[in-house]
């Protein structure tokens, strides 16, 4: 069966809310394709050779490697992580694969209350490349639903892994996504996260690990904040081996809601470089946004650095475009607009103008 | 009479800054206003705008018959006054191809603009950021033009302009202020624009006061030669007939 057949059996609504979370149900722009609804998998299928896609439950039964895997990554960090998980990917890519097409996740929630647990594994052979995107959605049916993410990245040697997430939940979804990246030499890791729709709350602080020379990782995020919700989100960077980069890039708007934006970077070896960026506005009297920028070096010979800027619109920008024959309003949102610039995400070209068109949608709803 | 200022006082952050203006500009009238660094020229400029903190404590802005006191500066806009600011501000994230976009939907004429003032590779840049000097100048004429005011606010056009570029902007303006109706308040230090425009009437701030009026050229000379030291001796401040 192909997803367009599935795709049938989606209703409207449904399938609205999950091609806004960036799946293409079409398969046409991507090279394997896997959705969860609930604790249900519907549908996984790799288009391509090299490329091995399938639900983690079923991976733990018939692949030795992917037992091999499960865990892995938390057990390098020392941290607990829940087992009562139920589905969720796993994706091989194999090595030396380089995959043009992004590969796609799709996690629902869909009956009332449901409590979804997924536990997905990502491994990147050797010089192996890949675009994955994940969307994560509520169906307006999912009142009061929760979702719970385990992710483990494995990033090979000389590996390339860009990973875009989309959030597109409901003012009462509640979420905590729980993600580890290891990286080994050479490789790099690209996260991509956007979160545009109401959500209840969202709790999460992914790790990237640079635990190989060279490795790189970097962490760009778009925020956009309603009211009554909370998006407390960070990402962490540990820089443990010589030469290796991060960056840290996020941008929130608060349109009434609370957003911690967080940021830690620990340089644990000599010789690396790191950044930090925040930048938030805060549009509304209710709204909110806390920037948490650490850094943490025991060496000297390390450059970090971060910024933060937090405030409202700049009145000269707006009386700019007024003077130009724009409305205040217009005004407004198009720097909002400008200010959630796409190109703050590392993005695939075939992602970018997805995101650019998904990002108009949201925002002029939202305005 | 397409603008007319009368008794116009405005404080900025409670301090005064403009007293007691007159101006009054026809239609297709083309005025020059000179005057020294911080004496109200800007300040003028963005009380006709409409900007805030730039509110008339007195007097009255009148544009083709429209009262503007208390008009958003929108709505300003719409009435048809246009402005090509000094020190833009830089938007980061939105496209100057955006706002040319907003401007004109005629495509043709777009492109023929951004050929002429050599801004094609700026179109897909964040305005204003990381421009030169001179960019920035040549953004600024490049959107009024599109934008196609009936009054051209133009607030030293040329300033940090280098001489081949400000023949080309001199050119694009002179075409472009040729059509009928089109009137403009150019505010200028260097004079090179007034090589290309057909200005009628000068005048010269000083402290907040308009004092004198006349030929453009020749009171360009005279501040050149004399300064504007001399234009305060010449009466007290004046009323711009
Ligand atoms: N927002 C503000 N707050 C405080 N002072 C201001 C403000 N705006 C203008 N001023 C002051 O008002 C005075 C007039 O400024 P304006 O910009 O109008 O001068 P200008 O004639 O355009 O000078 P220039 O030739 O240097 O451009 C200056 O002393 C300036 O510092
Ligand atoms: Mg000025």
């Amino acid at each position: 069966m192909s997803l367009k057949e599935l795709n049938k059996n989606i209703d409207l609504k449904d399938k609205d809310t999950i091609s806004s979370s960036g799946m293409d149900l079409s398969e046409e722009t991507r090279s394997a394709s896997f959705l969860q609804q609930d604790n249900q998998v519907q549908f996984s299928r790799s288009l391509i050779d090299g490329v091995e896609i399938t639900s983690t439950t079923e991976a733990l039964i018939n692949d030795p490697l992917a037992r091999e895997y499960y865990g892995q990554a938390f057990k390098y960090l020392n941290r607990e992580y829940p087992q009562d998980t139920d589905g969720g990917y796993f994706i091989r890519v194999k090595a030396g694969k380089s995959v043009e097409l992004p590969v796609q996740a799709c996690l629902f929630l869909k009956a009332q209350g449901f409590k979804q647990k997924v536990h997905n594994i990502i491994v990147v052979e050797e010089g192996a490349k890949v675009y994955l995107i994940t969307g994560c959605s509520a169906s307006h049916s999912a009142n009061e639903g929760f979702h719970l993410g385990i992710s483990e990245f494995f990033v090979h040697k000389g590996a390339y892994l860009n990973f875009t997430m989309i959030h597109s939940w409901k003012e009462d979804t509640s979420v905590h996504p729980m993600s580890i990246a290891l990286l080994d030499e050479g490789a790099s890791f690209v996260s991509n996260y956007v979160c545009l729709k109401p959500v209840k709350e969202i709790i999460m602080y992914p790790t990237a690990v640079l635990r190989g020379e060279n490795s790189r990782a970097s962490f760009n995020s778009l925020i956009l904040s309603h009211p009554d919700s909370l998006q407390d989100i960070g990402s962490r960077v540990i820089l443990k081996e010589k030469n290796t980069q991060a960056e840290i890039v996020s941008r929130a708007v608060s349109l009434g809601g609370k957003v911690i934006a967080r940021g830690h970077l620990k340089a644990e070896n000599k010789e690396v470089k790191a950044h930090l960026e925040c930048r938030g506005l805060i549009l509304s009297e209710m709204g909110t946004i806390h920037a948490i920028p650490e850094m943490e070096s025991d060496y000297r010979d390390v450059c970090m650095s971060h910024e933060a800027a937090i405030g409202k619109i700049n009145k000269e920008e707006i009386e700019y475009l007024e003077s130009r024959g724009f409305s205040r309003q217009q005004a407004q949102s198009i720097i909002v607009r400008g200010f959630m610039d796409v190109n703050v995400l590392a993005l695939p070209e075939i992602l970018k103008k997805e995101i650019d068109d998904l990002e108009d949608r949201t925002l002029k709803a939202s305005f | 009479m397409l603008l007319q200022i009368n008794n116009l006082s405005v404080e900025v952050s409670g301090k005064p800054i403009l007293k007691n203006i007159h101006l009054e500009i026809e239609k297709g009238e083309i005025a020059v206003l000179f005057g020294p660094n911080g004496s109200g020229k800007t300040t003028l400029i963005k009380s006709i705008m409409g900007f805030s903190g730039y509110e008339a404590s007195s007097g009255e802005i009148i544009f083709n018959g429209n009262k503007l006191n208390g008009l958003s500066t929108e709505q300003r806009v719409k009435l048809g006054i246009g402005l090509m600011y000094q020190h833009p501000p830089k938007i980061r994230g939105v496209k100057l191809k955006q706002v040319a976009d907003f401007l004109s939907s005629d495509k043709d004429k777009i492109s023929a603009f951004s050929n002429r003032l050599s801004l094609n590779q700026h179109l897909n840049r964040d305005i204003n950021m990381d421009f030169s000097g001179g960019e920035m100048k040549r953004s600024e004429l490049f959107q009024i033009l599109l934008q196609n005011p009936e009054l051209l606010l133009l607030d030293e056009p040329e300033s940090g302009v280098d001489l081949e570029n400000i023949a080309i902007m001199g050119d694009v303006l002179k075409d472009f202020l040729h059509q009928k109706g089109k009137s403009a308040l150019v505010i200028t230090h260097t004079g090179y624009i007034l090589d290309y425009i057909k200005a009628k009437k000068g005048c010269v701030m000083i402290e907040g006061s308009l004092w004198c009026v006349g030929n453009p050229k020749e009171m360009f000379e005279s501040i050149r030669k004399e300064g504007y030291e001399k234009c305060k001796e010449c009466h007290e401040p004046q009323r711009v007939e």
